[in-house]
């Protein structure tokens, strides 16, 4: 035994988990000591937020128990992981919209005078006090959905600090932020272990782990591939680890030959769904053959463009021109026609009917077309003969094309998605978020697909709220910020920093 | 096996289902057995019987149809009733309105306007939803309701014969009649057609391929460029067109009028058989014919064992509660299958 | 005071829609004191089961759940307080006895809905179906009760003029709507059931995390909910009717739940919305008495199902529901 060794915080021994045939957790451990962060690193698919889940009482796991200041305890739900002042951040914040900061905060430990009565000055005082303590000022009267997505974390990590975590967990919480919030963050954090309190950080970015983590455990699918100090060891030694081999970090391109223009949008704008503008005056030009890439905060108006260029939302005023065509005011089916193949940001909602076959999905945009259908009746021989090739040409991984397309991993339905809309005869490719939570291998595939489209004349236009995808893909990029193009320029005229200015403030 | 497979969990339900009629038949003081076997025989001992059971089940099986045919496109049509209807009553209408044509010309044309007002009467909530968001689940069972009271208003006003005491249409022409093949009536066998038209039209044609995509995920569909608004529209459209058709084959081919109050829960039948079928069109025809069978016998088992005929709706309504409810998939198959729909998505929202 | 300027030109339209009602309903009165306040009177009676069920179809959205079984609980729980009081010749413990059968019915929709997770309008429409197939079965005709609720006047407030015999001199559990609709009111905007019971409707993930138990909250809003409406279904047998008959609900389970959707998932605004669904019975009447229309009782009679209707068509989006209805909700 080390007796310098500070006392153990939280610990997980011989974790195991498994959602029907799948292993997330195979005899995982954990040690995490007190004021200490401690990366958890790993691809997408990993095991990390399984882990981290049947830590906070989510997830209940099949073998093996969780110890909180050396002692076993039973994590039945979040309210045993509250009781054990363990807090957590989640990746998909767990706030009710439509409540205030307060609301959301004391929600579920909420001060009551009498019968239940909420004492709402008391809380709003509270939350008020919490954030100036620690750096995360924010409006309590405010309304949460009216917050930035970095405000909303604010009040996420607020939640844990009013119930006084002990141990807080952070899952993926720089993927939303830009390097400046980032930077913010990293702060706050330092300055809370100094405070006693210890932090489980799971990212998949090799640079955050090296720039703040005390020490970092690193996952591979399902089980602990090893624990280390980063000081010990630098980003290859990290990504070998973390992927099983050395991989390309960036993806190989040659110089972009840009040709006509084939998107142009002048002034447009759009509503988003709660009858706010979400575009104003947004104008854009993509040419053929190259990638441009829209860089910004989430939420600042990039679902609002796809979906106006697809035609699935109205537009108030503006033009979208295909080549020489108008498009604003064409259907869907009439703009997907013309040549616009569109990978959806989300695809389970938006790019799959989960219950059809993997065949039916792989010729959803063209199920109508000679040879798929004559006359109205659908061609089930061709439709198949299509799915075959293209499940063979894109590497899925299904065991029939017959099987429900809900059935695949993230990457198969994302390899499912990319393959019916590359084989789609288009001059305009739309991705957006096109590799959002999917494993390091599907990942090159993808970004490997867009390139290729790209030197074989296509027009793409790539939206992502990875700036390190942005940068490694796009032959140009524009910032946008608050509905509006706030920078347009080649690539290699940004820096990191000053992207993230500008997605934060508008201007640099 | 797959067949078998899917038949199980219905075939479950039907005999909880009984089982649980059983008791409540004890309970009240008679003999399940003598109940049960009064029911067998009267629905099924004896061709003219079993023709009764086949004519009974005709209507069960379109309202069946216009139920399973919306559940495929996500909707929820319970308005089946006030499409059936219409139907029943434009037919009426149109079976005595049109004098001295052939019944070649005739029957069908009858059929098919009633059809057309089903059609029209389920296009209405199709509509509502489609431009206005709308849950079809309270528009449908308003318009029951409207319907009742117009086809009320039409018997009593434009339609009644002269003199004629009861609030119901003149008989329909001899040429307008759906005649019975010895004991088996052309109108089931209508039935039957439709049912395997419905099918057909689901599984093999793009636009079946269409509302079924819309069915299962409608945001998807439309950003595959299928136009919701229009699917939603012809999917109410065509599940009131079967609706209607039920209505039409009842007034031709059995009432030979049209009479108010004739279909009196016809159209929660079609949600119970529809359920039962698992929405498959072709398994609609013999769950249709089961439903119909309880019906058929419920006065002889009033008769033979002293129970009240309304028991046969509490056998029904425990159908559709096992039927309906994962229990029994969860118990037989320990995972989630069964129907993806949801019906409470775009509930109250646009 | 421009808050309140603000206000009223917001409302601009509900003050002139409420005032053409006044104005038509004198006119309707034959410009005389005792009609008019009689279809007043009658028009809050006619709301009140529909202000009951609006108030149980919010309480089960607000909480995540869509209850389509509305018709089905109130129809159940009229018929066992009917038979109850048929059998004790107690009107209280019918009451109570459609309380707790509506209470019952609510868990029933929480079993099938929470823990079972199956599809919430297709459970709803099992317990419809099934409260018609069993009362049907277990309602014996000839069985009758002496009396209806007692009419209750409320001291010296009863014998104000017009405003004392549409308020102040009515039958208890028109009392306990109007009750309930304060009552439910608070409760939902200012106590911790209530902040529970927005956020698991709203994100019940967000509200599992915190600790909230979003099957025990739903389970109890639901029970909570059903003897709400199973208080509706009394409302229909012990209080309106003085008898049971088969489907006696007519749809209005139904139209409670265009009412909430009026009411935009609020208390008070369902109440507005009652009254005005109240208001198209309760002219009925008075449109039958005054001989108009008499010729084509039809039309009367499609009235409140074609207002249901429109509003449904028209205010529908307006107001943003509860964002996680219709969904179940698994931890994993």
């Amino acid at each position: 035994m080390n007796n310098q060794q500070a006392p153990l915080a939280l610990e997980a021994v011989g974790i195991c988990k498994s959602f029907g045939p799948l292993v997330a957790n195979d005899t995982v451990n954990l040690q995490v000591e007190k004021g200490q962060i401690h990366a958890l690193l790993g691809e997408n698919g990993a095991g990390k937020s399984t882990l981290v889940n049947i830590l906070f009482g989510l997830y209940k796991a099949d073998e093996g128990e969780v110890r909180v200041a050396g002692k076993k305890v039973e994590m039945n739900s979040p309210h045993d992981a509250i009781e054990h002042k363990i807090g957590m951040v989640h990746q998909h914040f767990q706030l009710v919209p439509v409540l205030t900061v307060t609301e959301n905060i004391v929600l579920g430990d909420e001060p009551t005078k009498k019968g239940g009565v909420l004492d709402f000055e008391k809380a709003a005082q509270e939350v008020e006090e919490l954030g100036k303590r620690y750096g995360l000022e924010v409006d309590p009267r405010a309304v949460v959905e009216d917050l930035p997505i970095g405000y909303q974390q604010r009040v996420e990590i607020l939640r844990s600090l009013y119930r006084q975590a002990d141990v807080l967990i952070l899952d993926e919480p720089t993927a939303v932020l830009t390097p400046q919030e980032t930077d913010h963050l990293l702060e706050v954090l330092r300055s809370l272990t100094a405070e006693g309190v210890s932090i489980i950080f799971i990212t998949h970015k090799l640079r955050e782990v090296l720039a703040i983590a005390d020490k970092v455990t690193v996952m591979r699918r399902g089980e602990v591939v090893g624990a280390t100090d980063p000081k010990e060891t630098n980003e290859e030694g990290l990504a070998e680890m973390m992927v099983g081999r050395s991989v390309v970090l960036r993806i190989a391109k040659s110089q972009a030959t840009p040709g006509n223009t084939v998107l142009s949008i002048k002034e447009l704008n759009v509503l988003d769904d709660r009858n706010q503008s979400a575009l104003k005056d947004f104008s854009l030009d993509v040419k053929e053959g190259e990638i441009f890439g829209i860089a910004g905060v989430e939420g600042n108006g990039q679902r609002e463009l796809v979906e106006a260029i697809t035609g699935l939302r109205p537009i108030v005023s503006g033009s979208i021109l295909m080549g020489e065509k108008e498009m604003s005011g064409c259907s869907a089916r009439e703009i997907s026609e013309e040549g616009i193949s569109h990978i959806p940001e989300n695809r389970e909602k938006h790019g799959l009917v989960g219950p059809h076959s993997v065949a039916d999905n792989l010729v959803l945009n063209r199920y109508f077309h000679s040879p798929f259908a004559a006359r109205g009746i659908r061609q089930t021989e061709a439709i198949n003969e299509e799915a075959s090739h293209l499940v063979e040409k894109f590497d899925v991984r299904t065991a029939s094309i017959h099987n429900p397309a809900r059935t695949l991993s993230g990457g198969n339905k994302q390899k499912v998605i990319a393959a019916r809309e590359l084989s789609h005869d288009s001059s305009l490719l739309l991705a957006a978020q096109p590799t959002r939570g999917i494993d390091v291998g599907s990942i090159e595939f993808i970004h490997q697909q867009l390139v290729n489209e790209r030197d074989a004349g296509v027009a793409v236009l790539l939206v992502s709220a990875e700036l390190d995808e942005i940068l490694s893909l796009s032959d140009r990029v524009g910032v946008i910020y608050q509905g509006k193009l706030v920078a347009i320029a080649p690539t290699d005229e940004f820096t990191r920093i000053q992207i993230g200015q500008l997605m934060t403030s508008g201007n640099s | 096996m797959k067949i078998l497979r899917s038949a199980l969990v219905p075939i479950i339900a039907v005999v909880l289902a009984l089982l649980a009629g059983a008791l409540l038949i004890q309970l009240s003081g008679s003999s399940p057995l003598e109940a049960y076997s009064a029911l067998f025989e009267g629905s099924f001992v004896g061709w003219e019987r079993f023709g009764t059971t086949l004519e009974k089940a005709t209507p069960l099986i379109m309202g069946g149809l216009a139920v399973a045919f919306a559940f495929k496109g996500g909707l929820f049509n319970i308005g089946g009733q006030g499409q059936l209807l219409f139907g029943a009553l434009i037919a009426g209408a149109a079976g005595y309105g049109f004098t001295g044509l052939p019944w070649i010309i005739h029957m069908p044309l009858a059929l098919l306007l009633g059809a057309a007002a089903g059609a029209a009467w389920g296009a209405i909530p199709g509509v509502l939803k489609a431009t206005r968001g709308a849950h079809e689940v309270i528009t449908t069972i308003m318009l029951n309701f409207v319907a009742a009271n117009a086809a009320e208003w039409l018997c009593t006003k434009v339609w009644r014969k002269p003199g004629d005491i009861l609030v119901r249409t003149p008989m329909i022409e001899g040429s307008a009649e759906i005649p019975t093949f010895g004991n088996i009536p052309l109108g089931f066998l209508i039935a039957v057609a439709f049912a395997l038209g419905v099918w057909y039209l689901l599984q093999k044609t793009t636009f079946g391929f269409e509302v079924r995509s819309v069915g299962l995920n409608p945001s998807a569909a439309s950003y595959a460029g299928i136009s919701t608004k229009r699917i939603v529209i012809l999917t109410m459209a065509i599940s009131g067109f079967l609706a209607g058709i039920g209505g039409s084959i009842e007034t031709l081919g059995v009432l030979g009028r049209y009479e108010p109050g004739f279909n009196a829960g016809l159209g929660f039948d079609g949600i119970t058989i529809a359920l039962l079928a698992r929405t498959n069109p072709i398994a609609v025809i013999p769950s249709a014919v089961l439903i119909a069978s309880m019906d058929a016998s419920a006065s002889l088992m009033q008769f033979k064992a002293g129970v009240a005929p309304e028991i046969t709706d509490v056998i029904e309504a425990l159908i559709l509660l096992f039927v309906a409810t994962p229990i029994i998939v969860r118990w037989f198959f320990k995972s989630r299958q069964g129907e993806e729909i949801s019906f409470g998505a775009n509930w109250g929202s646009s | 005071m421009n808050s309140l300027l603000e206000r009223i030109i917001r409302l601009r339209w509900w003050i002139l829609v409420f005032l053409a009602i006044i104005a038509f309903t004198i006119f309707a009165g034959d410009f005389r004191q005792d009609p008019t306040t009689a279809i007043l009177a009658a028009t809050l009676r006619h709301s009140t089961p529909l202000v009951l069920g609006a108030l149980c179809g919010m309480i089960c959205e607000r909480s995540g759940v869509i209850n389509i079984g509305i018709e089905g609980q109130m129809l159940m729980s009229a018929f066992v307080g009917f038979t109850v009081t048929a059998a004790t010749s107690s009107l209280y413990l019918g009451v109570a006895a459609g309380l707790a059968c509506g209470m019952l019915m609510g868990a029933a929709l929480g079993g099938l809905t929470v823990s079972l997770q199956g599809d919430q309008i297709i459970a709803g429409t099992v317990l419809n179906i099934f409260a018609l197939g069993l009362t049907s079965f277990l309602y014996t005709p000839g069985e009758t009760i002496h009396s209806k609720t007692p009419r209750i006047s409320v001291g010296p407030l009863a014998d104000l003029p017009v405003v004392g015999k549409i308020f102040f001199s009515n039958q208890p559990l028109t009392y306990v709507s109007l009750l309930l609709v304060a009552v439910i009111w608070y409760a939902l905007f200012k106590t911790t059931w209530g902040l529970r019971t927005r956020a698991i409707g709203e994100h019940p993930s967000a509200a599992e995390t915190v600790g909230v138990s979003v099957a025990k909250m739903r389970y109890l809003n639901l029970i909570i909910g059903g003897g709400i409406a199973g208080l509706a279904g009394a409302y229909l047998s012990l209080e309106a009717v003085g008898s049971f008959e088969r489907g006696m609900t007519n749809g209005k389970g139904f139209v409670a739940l265009a009412v909430m959707i009026f009411g935009r998932w609020n208390p008070v605004g369902a109440w507005g919305a009652a009254l005005l669904f109240g208001y198209t019975n309760a002219i009925q009447t008075q449109f039958q008495f005054r001989g108009w229309l008499t010729g084509h009782p039809q039309f009367i009679g499609m009235i409140p199902f074609i207002v249901t209707i429109v509003v449904l068509a028209g205010f529908v989006g307006r107001a943003r529901p509860p964002a996680a209805i219709g969904q179940p909700y698994t931890r994993e």
